[in-house]
């Protein structure tokens, strides 16, 4: 394997290879064949694995899961071929800085929130990203702003990824008004209507059917209101606990009956708080579980954002062009606790330390200093760049006002004559002091 | 005078020798003879004779013969158009009989129009809803079990799905707290589901997404993303189905901020209150009953109408009365409303008033009923504690304690889960006894032997 231009930063001892019995390079022509677009995976030395939707076949024994067989082969002649062109990259300089920008930006500002949870400025339950960039980046940098993402409690990065200023969601975290949701969500509930990020749900599995139904609205305005160029597609994150919940199911089930344009993104950090996923699960495959239901499954290394964007790429378009669902498993890894609150002591030190090694920040960087995409001097300025952003976001949401008291009465009904009539017979609402005063509702 | 009997009604059968009506012979000569000589003869006594009797007599019997015999031939054959002509407009003797009667029957009364006079059922009263606000607003679409192919569970659906397509009509899976979540979904992306549950006992699976994803997203995004969806279906007991299919949710849901709670009792409740909740931005839980699906209600020509809308949040007086003020909802109210009249005769003047909205309460109408009564009785057949009838309670204390002359007696099912037998079933739910002994406690009227309902 040759390991200049196509090899990547990936350890290869980290994620133990594929058993021998998944190959089955029978099945490589069904794996061409469903992606016409497909490229094998340049710059990974570790295969996917993927198992592809092929005809109905009457037995279940057809449908073995396929490895890449023709990636090394394909490395080899792209080589042969072009040695010294930057074809062989899977990104271009513009593109590596945004993603490295990006990437940071979610670094550094999940780092500052920890610093100011510890200071008092943050408070309840606040769960960070820190190791997880590149799933975010990967996905969210191949979105338009009209493509819906929904998350889970863990969304800080998801909301920074998608375009809503950090400002914002600082503020948002330290409780001030001039937060995204105006104070009113907090960290789980990011919600942005100009971005389209939908929640920030507490709830693990609550987000799934959400984000169906964004998808499904996509399909209904297409087809029912005859608005033919909207294609739209939903990505939804979740992680690996999510997948023994019900509500995972019932939404595989349901995107794949009606051929939803939706993403299910698991982030499998093999962690849910204290349970191990291994503990967890009957079958911890979880991209297996895409074929059951009618859908291609993928596996991924979700520590390497140039591989989860390929796939993103791939998956992406399968939706916009109408072909249905993709489930796609990233293997990421988180390297805090599950959230401030939590010691974190059952995780093996090993392990951290194995993933630290692969840390998607650093990888990235390494990546494109070695492929001549850019400087050490221009990352750093992106560094200081982004530095600069996180402080200013800090020093915004504390010189933040926080919430009126009128705000509290606000926003519970988008027709406020939910609160009823009052006991002059007339609308509670329709009272212009209604806020300001006593809660008496 | 038998000769000319034309009538037309008793014609009834072709013109044949055995026919027992009137046959087309001849007449007898006789008859006409006989009434023109009785009639010439009666005259001819009067008439001035110019010859002799004797020779002119013979002439005029043969000029009266003749005379008598162009008639009769006349007659006969006007008589034989008219059997005829009877004969081809009724072969049996019945619809001739039948035709001739009816000119006396009354007009059969005018079908179905827009007359005051209309009744409609509560399950046309929905479908006719439904059916109107899809056609309004194409982002109006309906998904639950069995609404599409089956018509509805209840026939709430029935022809949605042919007219609007399975685009707009959607079998769902059993899923409940899958196609609850993708309906609160959609709704965020501006769309207008109304998802329907079999029975709101299903709803429980899906809670989740209809408190946390459906009310609570207006609040917690500070009013980005509003949520205009309608949870509807069957709610409280049925006949005999057990403990699981007849729980009552209103207080549940009711005490839940950013749900509006709506619960129809007529067909005109019915028809209002949903298109009210279709148009409304924010997400409303519909609990209808299934017992009130069948039972027919006069509509008014207004309630007809497509752009017909009650107001979320008043309730309405059923009843006016001044002794007691009964509040009721949903099937109650017909209980009440029984109730009412036998107070009524016991000289008990009570006044009902039928919720419509248990979120929000229109504590305005029940204070001020109270205030004019000064006596309470809340009914509803959820279970008793923490129940709506506690909130009014409290609520009347909160604002017009001083005006009660008596307790607030609270009537509500039985604090069980619901028995399958049927005695059991009926006592473990109000009925119109308990209704009118806990409105004489209220008064003071009741018999010291009348234990507590």
């Amino acid at each position: 394997m040759s390991s200049s231009a196509a090899a990547t930063f990936s350890s290869l001892n980290a994620i133990p290879p594929p058993p021998s019995s998944f190959s089955s390079p029978a099945n490589d022509k069904l794996f061409s064949s469903s992606f016409p677009a497909a490229s094998p995976f340049l710059g990974s030395s570790h295969k996917p694995r993927s198992c592809v939707l092929s005809a109905p076949s009457p037995g279940r024994r057809s449908h073995a899961p396929v490895v890449a067989a023709t990636a090394p082969n394909a490395i080899k002649e792209k080589l042969a071929q072009s040695p010294a062109s930057s074809s062989n990259l899977l990104i271009t300089k513009e593109e590596g800085l945004v993603l490295y920008e990006d990437m940071v930006l979610g670094r550094s500002f999940e780092d500052m929130c920890a610093q100011m949870y510890y200071r008092g400025k943050m408070f309840g339950f606040v769960h960070l990203y820190n190791g997880q960039e590149a799933v975010s980046t990967g996905f969210i940098k191949l979105l338009k702003q009209e493509d819906t993402v929904v998350s889970t409690y863990r969304d800080h990065v998801h909301a920074l990824s998608k375009g809503v200023p950090a400002r914002e969601v600082m503020s948002e975290l330290f409780g001030k008004t001039t937060g995204c949701c105006r104070g009113q969500g907090g960290s789980m509930h990011m919600f942005s209507k100009e971005h389209n990020l939908i929640g920030g749900f507490a709830f693990i599995g609550e987000g799934i059917p959400v984000a169906t139904g964004a998808a499904f609205t996509s399909k209904y305005k297409r087809e029912v209101l005859k608005q033919a160029d909207c294609d739209h597609v939903t990505v939804a994150f979740f992680g690996d606990g999510t997948c023994n919940n019900g509500q995972f199911f019932e939404c595989l089930n349901m995107a794949a009956l009606w051929k939803l344009p939706i993403i299910f993104v698991v982030e499998n950090n093999l962690w849910a708080i204290g349970m191990s996923h291994l503990r967890a699960t009957s079958d911890p495959e979880i991209w297996k579980k895409g074929p059951a239901f009618g859908m291609p499954g993928f596996h991924i290394d979700g520590m390497d954002v140039l591989k989860v964007r390929e796939v993103a790429k791939e998956a992406i378009g399968r939706a916009r062009r109408g072909e249905g669902p993709t489930l796609v498993e990233c293997e990421t890894y988180r390297f805090r606790g599950h959230s401030l609150a939590d010691p974190d002591e059952l995780r093996d030190p090993a392990e951290k330390a194995r993933y630290a090694a692969r840390d998607p920040v650093t990888a990235l960087k390494k990546y494109m200093i070695e492929n001549k995409l850019a400087t050490e001097a221009e990352l750093k300025v992106i560094d200081k760049r982004i530095d600069e952003v996180v402080e200013d976001s800090v020093e915004f949401a504390d010189e933040s006002p926080v919430p009126a008291r009128s705000q509290l009465l606000e926003n519970v009904f988008a027709d406020p004559k939910g609160f009823g009539i009052g006991p002059d017979g007339k609308y509670r609402c329709e009272d212009p002091k209604f806020t300001e005063g006593t809660a008496q509702v | 005078m038998g000769g000319n009997n034309t009538e037309p009604f008793g014609r009834s059968s072709p013109p044949t020798s055995s026919s027992p009506f009137r046959s087309p012979q001849p007449l007898p000569p006789t008859t006409a003879a006989d009434t023109q000589a009785s009639v010439y003869s009666s005259s001819s006594s009067s008439s001035v004779s110019l010859a002799s009797p004797s020779s002119v007599l013979p002439y005029v019997f043969l000029f009266i013969f003749a005379a008598c015999v162009l008639i009769g031939f006349v007659v006969v054959v006007k008589m034989l158009g008219i059997v005829r002509r009877q004969a081809s407009i009724g072969g049996s003797p019945s619809t001739v009989l039948s035709e001739a009667l009816r000119v006396f029957r009354p007009a059969v009364p005018a079908s179905r129009n827009y007359s005051s006079a209309k009744e409609m059922t509560v399950r046309e009263a929905l479908n006719s809803a439904l059916d109107e606000e899809m056609s309004a607003d194409p982002k109006v679409f309906l998904m639950g079990e069995e609404v599409g192919e089956y018509q509805g569970a209840y026939k709430i659906s029935k022809g949605l799905l042919e007219k609007y397509g399975p685009d707009r009509v959607l079998d769902t899976p059993i899923t409940e707290a899958g196609f609850t979540g993708v309906a609160v979904g959609a709704a965020f992306q501006s769309l207008k589901p109304v998802v329907e549950f079999m029975t709101f006992n299903f709803s429980m699976q899906a809670i989740d997404h209809i408190i946390n994803s459906a009310a609570k997203s207006n609040y917690m995004s500070a009013g980005q993303f509003n949520v205009p969806i309608v949870f509807r279906g069957p709610n409280g007991a049925a006949a005999g189905v057990g403990a699981q299919h007849s729980q009552c949710y209103a207080s549940w849901f009711a005490s839940c901020p950013g749900l509006k709670v709506l619960m129809p009792y007529s067909s005109e409740d019915a028809r209002g209150l949903l298109k009210a909740a279709i148009r409304d931005p924010d997400p409303v839980v519909f609990l209808e009953n299934e017992l009130l699906y069948g039972e027919s209600f006069p509509v008014s020509a207004e309630a007809l109408d497509s752009s017909f809308c009650l107001p979320i949040g008043k309730a309405k007086i059923e009843k006016e009365g001044k002794d007691v003020t009964i509040t009721a909802f949903s099937k109650i109210v017909g209980l009440a409303l029984k109730a009412a009249d036998i107070l009524a005769k016991e000289g008990i003047s009570a006044e009902v008033i039928n919720l419509r909205s248990i979120r929000p309460l229109d504590k305005a109408t029940i204070n001020a009923s109270v205030r004019k009564t000064n006596r309470l009785i809340t009914v509803e057949e959820g279970f008793p504690q923490h129940g709506v009838g506690a909130e009014i309670c409290t609520s009347v204390i909160e604002d017009s304690f001083g005006y009660l002359d008596a307790p607030v007696e609270r009537v509500a099912g039985a604090d069980v889960p619901m028995p399958y037998a049927a005695n059991l079933e009926r006592m473990a739910v109000p009925q119109v006894e308990d209704i009118v002994r806990a409105a004489k406690r209220a008064c003071y009227r009741s018999s010291q032997h009348a234990v507590a309902a």
